[in-house]
């Protein structure tokens, strides 16, 4: 039993230095090479940064097109999903009050054209995208509260589909900072 | 749609490719023939001459045991004061508190034993000291553990009698050297190169489009996401584990976060298959757990796509399935698909909050944990399947009326009635888990706790029995997902989930490791005319029906109590 605890000890000690210093320091050396240079991809507009590419915001004005639902409140330092269960009567009451919030905003809607992630809260709370659904029925709300042609944000929206990776493997999606950048821009 | 179909099969394939040779080679790497990673024997001679170990040594299944023991007590002790004083330590950059000693107590034990309940949120509960130095190191070395446990009992069946299960230390450190390491590394440098932070600077604060002050969590995150998938552990850096879009940037991270957490458990059951020179019986068991993962996936996938009927009465389209608690980027299929991969596997992490899928959903996730033997985590899987094997051979001596055999070896009174004591544990634990929570729950609301009992549900009804039942089964399965909405960060939940985490993640490995020393050293009894043949698709099928039975038998009524009833409330 001794040895053994002289040799789980040592052992423990060298695995500590290959694991939890030599390992991840080769991986923070490789990921100084990435985008955002291991810190994290953030954008900027005019040289200020305004958010991370991976992150999402908050997006609630009618200028902007919305983002999902958060449970976290889009607090990048506290991720969190509602966790609600799907019987729950009180998270479908708030289902209920997102519907009604969107249909005020946007009475030209049928409650039937509202898609699903638009209604709920992501499970990071972080949730960077919507889905083109999503962003399309926004499309005339937007372009009515900036004076913009519809068919001028219609592009813009389809512009910023980003198509599945290979144009094969799974769903696509809208980067919602990412459009809403493009549509400030737009009006100059 | 399509193009999310398209994406899990694509995903599965991928693991294939990978999984299957990468058994073949665990096989040969074991058993010291040579493979081309032979240039890392001086890394490892280095590491045994600074321990002052011996790998040659051969050692019994009692020693086995106890090396192992050593080492995982002496991590226990270890982590706790490292978490408790963490505050107090260097690299918190953030400036987190330390953890509270039933915190502490249920967070060490729950990484030790390859489990990681994650009681506490990464973003505040945790320091990039022990995120690294506990958190990772144990990642690696609780899976290194789970697969030298595994390899014990293959060796049990390699020779037709042997003494020696072979050295621990031996297979802990290839384990290392030879697979988590070399894995990890290439993942977490996709990882990185996709978005996942891999630098040590603290938090960042920016303000936003709409002139909000918002402060982002950050760390070197990268390296610890690859090892917690592939040592199939499941602790992420961020509370939300892999739905956080810095822990899971993309599609393309999501498939390799998928693929690295199935790759291991699918090589070491064809690595069992060719060590012990049976390739058939890998193959059998293989194909058996494979049909039991498509049992569980196809009814989730199915129940996560048709949308959550509530909500369709409504109004609302659910052209893409049910979305609460699910990321666009991922989509409702892969999340499906996700999700019973990670519960079957004891993986853990979640890339969706399982509290928020279809009554359904959640009734799969919770019994592809309670059965916790369809590929199953590092190492360990397969000797949970083991204990099933046994209990096989057992009954169908029964039937046919001839003494039990398997492989070669009289299974008798002894071996029959550890693997009987190994089945009854995990219904135990959960059943008088779930049973003692409710308990309190009910009678105790109002115990001074940090989280009051009668606030730690979420949800009410049936949909909160089902997040205490999970949160057991979880801990017996040494899973680690939950219903997160479950308040459990309190003195009963960080107490009773550690004792059944360690119970049900230690009993388990000595059973059937015991089991294979005490067969392994019986005389060989040669294959004749009259033996139950155990590679044959017919006993595979045999296997899977005593999985059934017993599994239904044990779970049927816990179940009927949360996410079937709930579902049957749903249909009104």
């Amino acid at each position: 039993m001794k040895t053994y605890l002289l040799q789980a000890l040592r052992l423990t000690i060298v695995l500590i230095v290959l694991l939890c210093v030599i390992y991840p320091l080769i991986i923070m050396f490789g990921g100084k090479l990435s985008n955002g240079h291991g810190d994290g991809e953030t954008v900027k507009v005019n040289g200020k940064v305004v958010g991370y590419v991976a992150i999402g915001q908050k997006f609630d004005s009618p200028r902007y097109f919305w983002s999902r639902p958060s449970a976290a409140g889009y607090n990048a330092a506290g991720s969190a999903g509602s966790n609600k269960g799907s019987s729950n009567p009180d998270y479908l009451k708030d289902v209920n009050s997102r519907i009604d919030t969107l249909m005020k905003y946007q009475p030209y809607l049928k409650r039937s054209d509202i898609p699903a992630d638009l209604v709920t809260a992501s499970g990071s709370g972080l949730d960077p995208d919507i889905s083109p659904e999503a962003a399309r029925i926004q499309i005339r709300r937007v372009a009515a509260n900036r004076k913009l042609d519809e068919k001028q944000v219609e592009s813009l929206v389809e512009n910023h589909i980003q198509q599945p990776l290979l144009g094969l493997l799974g769903p696509k999606t809208v980067n919602v900072l990412k459009l809403n950048i493009a549509l400030d821009e737009l009006k100059k | 749609m399509n193009t999310e179909f398209l994406g899990i099969v694509v995903s599965f394939l991928i693991t294939l490719l990978i999984g299957i040779p990468l058994g073949k080679y665990l096989a040969k790497m074991f058993a010291g023939e040579r493979v081309w990673t032979d240039f890392l024997k001086p890394l490892e001679n280095g590491i045994y001459k600074l321990s002052g170990i011996n790998p040659k040594e051969p050692m019994n299944w009692k020693q086995f045991l106890k090396a192992m023991m050593t080492i995982n007590i002496l991590w226990l002790v270890y982590g706790f004061f490292m978490l408790i004083f963490q505050d107090k330590l260097p690299l918190n950059p953030d400036g987190n508190p330390g953890q509270t000693p039933d915190l502490a107590f249920n967070t060490i034990i729950s990484f030790v034993v390859n489990c990681n309940l994650q009681h506490y949120s990464g973003e505040s509960g945790a320091t990039y000291l022990t995120q690294h130095f506990i958190f990772m190191f144990l990642h690696f070395t609780s899976a290194a553990t789970g697969i030298a446990a595994a390899v014990a009992l293959f060796n049990a069946f390699r020779d037709k009698t042997t003494e020696n299960l072979g050295n621990f230390w031996d297979y802990f450190v290839k384990s290392i050297t030879r697979l988590l390491l070399p894995l990890a590394i290439v993942v977490a440098l996709i990882l990185a190169f996709n978005g996942t932070p891999s630098s040590y600077a603290g938090k960042d604060q920016f303000i936003s489009m709409q002139g909000d002050t918002v402060n982002v969590s950050r760390g070197p995150a990268a390296a610890m996401i690859a090892i917690k998938h592939l040592g199939t552990n499941g602790g992420g850096w961020f509370g939300v584990n892999s739905a956080h879009p810095l822990e899971n940037p993309n599609y393309l991270t999501n498939m390799v976060e998928i693929i690295s957490q199935m790759i291991i458990p699918i090589a070491m059951i064809i690595a069992f298959g060719y060590y012990i020179r049976r390739k058939k019986l890998g193959w059998v068991i293989f194909s058996m757990m494979t049909l039991g993962m498509l049992m569980l996936m196809i009814p989730t996938i199915s129940s996560e796509l048709g949308g959550n009927p509530a909500i369709a009465k409504m109004g609302i389209s659910q052209a893409t399935g049910a979305m609460e608690g699910k990321e666009v980027r991922f989509g409702p299929m892969a999340t499906g698909y996700w999700s019973t991969l990670t519960t079957i596997v004891s993986t853990g992490s979640v890339n969706s909050m399982h509290d928020s899928t279809m009554p359904l959903t959640g009734c799969w996730q919770l019994l592809g944990m309670m059965i916790n033997g369809f590929f199953g985590g590092c190492g360990v899987g397969i000797l949970n399947y083991f204990i099933y094997l046994i209990i096989a051979v057992f009954i169908s001596g029964l039937m046919v009326g001839r003494t039990p055999e398997f492989l070669g070896h009289k299974v008798e009174a002894r071996e029959v009635k550890i693997a009987a004591l190994i089945t009854l544990l995990s219904p135990f634990l959960i059943m008088a888990g779930t049973a003692l929570a409710s308990y309190v729950y009910m009678a105790h609301g109002n115990a001074d706790w940090s989280v009051k009992p009668s606030a730690w549900l979420n949800n009410p009804g049936f949909h909160g029995f089902s997040e205490m039942l999970y949160e057991m089964t979880s801990a017996n399965a040494n899973n680690g997902s939950g219903f997160e909405g479950l308040g459990d960060n309190n003195i009963f939940w960080n107490v009773s989930t550690g004792f059944v985490l360690i119970l049900g993640r230690f009993l388990p490995i000595f059973g059937p490791v015991a089991i294979a020393g005490l067969l392994g050293r019986k005389k060989y009894v040669p294959e004749s005319a009259g033996t139950l043949r155990t590679d044959t698709f017919t006993f595979g099928i045999m296997t899977f029906a005593v999985i059934l039975v017993l599994n239904a038998l044990s779970y049927f009524p816990a179940l009927a109590l949360g996410p079937l009833a709930e579902y049957f409330s749903m249909l009104k």
